[in-house]
């Protein structure tokens, strides 16, 4: 019965998104009274996103995985950690600070980042510098909207990221090992290519607390470290800036960090990849299969030295 | 109970010793498979979480590691505790050590690399805590190998205990294989070093201390 109302709703192929989205329609069309207060407490929809060229057609990670396995070491280092110690994350009120060598530096609060461009969705591999890779449908917009929002000045060339802190929601931060707050950073080509994606929901809904919220970027090229979550500055620079993992671990985590089958982290293999769900590894492709759209950023750089 | 043919109460108690012994290894022998039991039980559920392999591979390498400490405590319990009675519990717990390190390398072997032996080589050669972990296990197989009655009568009783007492570093550079793998959370690893730190020096404190 549940299943049959979703005829009416999105595309046609079998994945779990579908029966996903079937269940979230079902419950907004006021049918919804009748289920348990769990299924209600479910995240803000996203309505009427738009669609893009640049989404993979590959097989969805289903949404479980997706929001119960996932690295966000301010909820702690166990992968169901974050989906347990994020559950109460406030995330209202939100603001983003956007600083720096701008003409106009300026903070954005949650709303006016969300009313900022249409929101379309993006299906993007996920690769983990760990060795395992999911398929997922984020939605978002490209994070060159939001900086030229500033205006960039020349001297820009870098931009720094920094996730939100606070030790007393983070309780669990504490014993992770790595520094708080967590920073990023991109040069500043990488942050305004059309595939480096500000992103505020996944599988159609507002991001859930363990994969980021309220916004964070997705850089599907890079491991997903690098794709930093629950955004609360982002700053341009003139130099290079610095980075968590990096600092944490410099000889295991560069800048770059560019997927790279053939440039091996010292303690994994990145020759292949375990994509979650499946049995068999798969071989793991040069900037993650974005290659075609990224690999001229990089021309002439030696990958191994600039890791 | 039905009274024992011999009647004769000496020997009863003999037997009720005896019987008491069986069952406490029957109990032992019970506890040890709960892990791999709920293992099973859980995969069959669908219940080892999105990626099954890496939750076969951490609970089957805790397991080893576990069990190889608890083997080790046996020697300074029985002493601490006066209950010598213990020690015959520290082969099979030692055993099972080895059977859950032998999953845990089957795992690796089969599910995790299946069977890449270039790959897996590599890894030994390449990465530390492969390394690590490979010498680990391999020290423990002479022991499982020689871990019957004829052997310990064939290498004679104190050759058979020096060789054995490679356990030891068995179990430190399992701590080591752990401390390597993790990222930048090392409490857990830290916690098992020092268990064995302590059980080192517990060994030490109380060498000079008969079994009674
Ligand atoms: C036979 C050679 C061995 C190989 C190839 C091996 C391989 C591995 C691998 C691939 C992992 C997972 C790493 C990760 O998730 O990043 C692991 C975890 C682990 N292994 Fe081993 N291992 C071996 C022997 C051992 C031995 C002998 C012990 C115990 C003394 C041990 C104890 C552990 C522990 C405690 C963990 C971590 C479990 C956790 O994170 O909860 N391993 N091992």
């Amino acid at each position: 019965m549940l299943i049959g109302k979703a005829g009416e709703i999105r595309s046609s192929e079998i994945t779990p998104r579908d029966v996903y989205f079937s269940r979230r329609k079902f419950l907004a069309g006021g049918v919804g009274l009748a289920v348990g207060a769990g299924a209600l407490r479910a995240a803000a929809k996203l309505e009427g996103l738009g669609k893009s060229p640049f989404s993979t057609t590959e097989k969805l990670t289903p949404y479980d995985a997706v929001t119960t396995y996932n690295n966000f070491y301010e909820f702690g280092s166990g992968k169901d950690q974050p989906a347990r110690f994020a559950k109460n994350f406030q995330t209202v009120p939100w603001t983003v600070s956007v600083e720096g060598h701008a003409q106009k530096p300026r903070t954005f609060d949650l709303d006016s980042i969300l009313a900022l461009a249409p929101i379309e969705e993006r299906i993007y591999r996920m690769r983990c510098v760990e060795g395992w890779s999911m398929v997922i449908p984020w939605a978002g917009y490209p994070l060159s909207t939001l900086l030229k929002q500033v205006e960039p000045l020349s001297k820009a060339r870098y931009v720094a990221f920094q996730s939100y802190y606070n030790s007393k929601q983070m309780p669990q931060a504490r014993f992770s090992g790595i520094p708080f707050p967590y920073v990023e950073g991109l040069r500043m080509d990488e942050a305004m290519h059309p595939l480096t994606l500000l992103c505020v929901g996944l599988y159609g809904e507002r991001l859930p607390n363990q994969n980021g919220a309220p916004v964070r970027i997705v850089v599907p090229w890079k491991y997903g470290f690098k794709s930093i979550k629950s955004i609360a500055k982002i700053k341009l620079v003139e130099k290079e800036p610095p980075i968590t993992w990096n600092l944490a671990n410099p000889r295991e985590y560069g800048f770059y960090s560019n997927v790279n089958p053939k440039v091996d982290h010292p303690r994994w293999s990145q020759a292949k990849e375990r994509r979650i769900g499946e049995f068999f590894k798969r071989d793991t492709l040069l900037f993650n299969g974005y290659g075609d759209s990224v690999s001229s950023l990089y021309a002439g750089m030696d990958l191994k030295k600039y890791y | 109970m039905i009274a024992h043919p011999l009647g004769n109460t000496g020997a009863r108690a003999r037997s009720d010793g005896a019987k008491a012994m069986a069952l406490a290894k029957t109990v032992v022998w019970i506890l040890a498979l709960v892990p791999a039991a709920v293992l099973i039980w859980k995969g069959f559920r669908q219940e080892l979480g999105p990626n099954p392999i890496e939750y076969i591979t951490h609970a089957t390498g805790d397991w080893t590691l576990r069990l190889l400490l608890i083997t080790l405590a046996i020697s300074p319990l029985r002493k601490i505790l006066r209950f010598p009675q213990l020690i015959r519990f520290r082969r099979l717990l030692g055993l099972f050590a080895f059977f859950y390190g032998f999953l845990h390398f089957l795992t690796y072997i089969l599910l995790d690399q299946f069977l890449d032996f270039p790959a897996m080589l590599q890894d030994i050669g390449k990465r530390p805590f492969i390394t690590a972990g490979f010498t680990s296990f391999l020290l423990l197989l002479p022991l499982a190998a020689t871990s019957t009655a004829g052997w310990i009568r064939r290498l004679g009783g104190k050759r058979w205990q020096q060789l054995h007492r490679a356990i030891y570093l068995s179990a430190a550079l399992g701590v080591l294989h752990y401390y390597w793998l993790v990222k930048s959370d090392i409490r857990m690893p830290v916690f098992y070093g020092a268990i064995l730190a302590a059980l080192l020096s517990a060994r030490l404190l109380l060498r000079r201390a008969p079994a009674k």
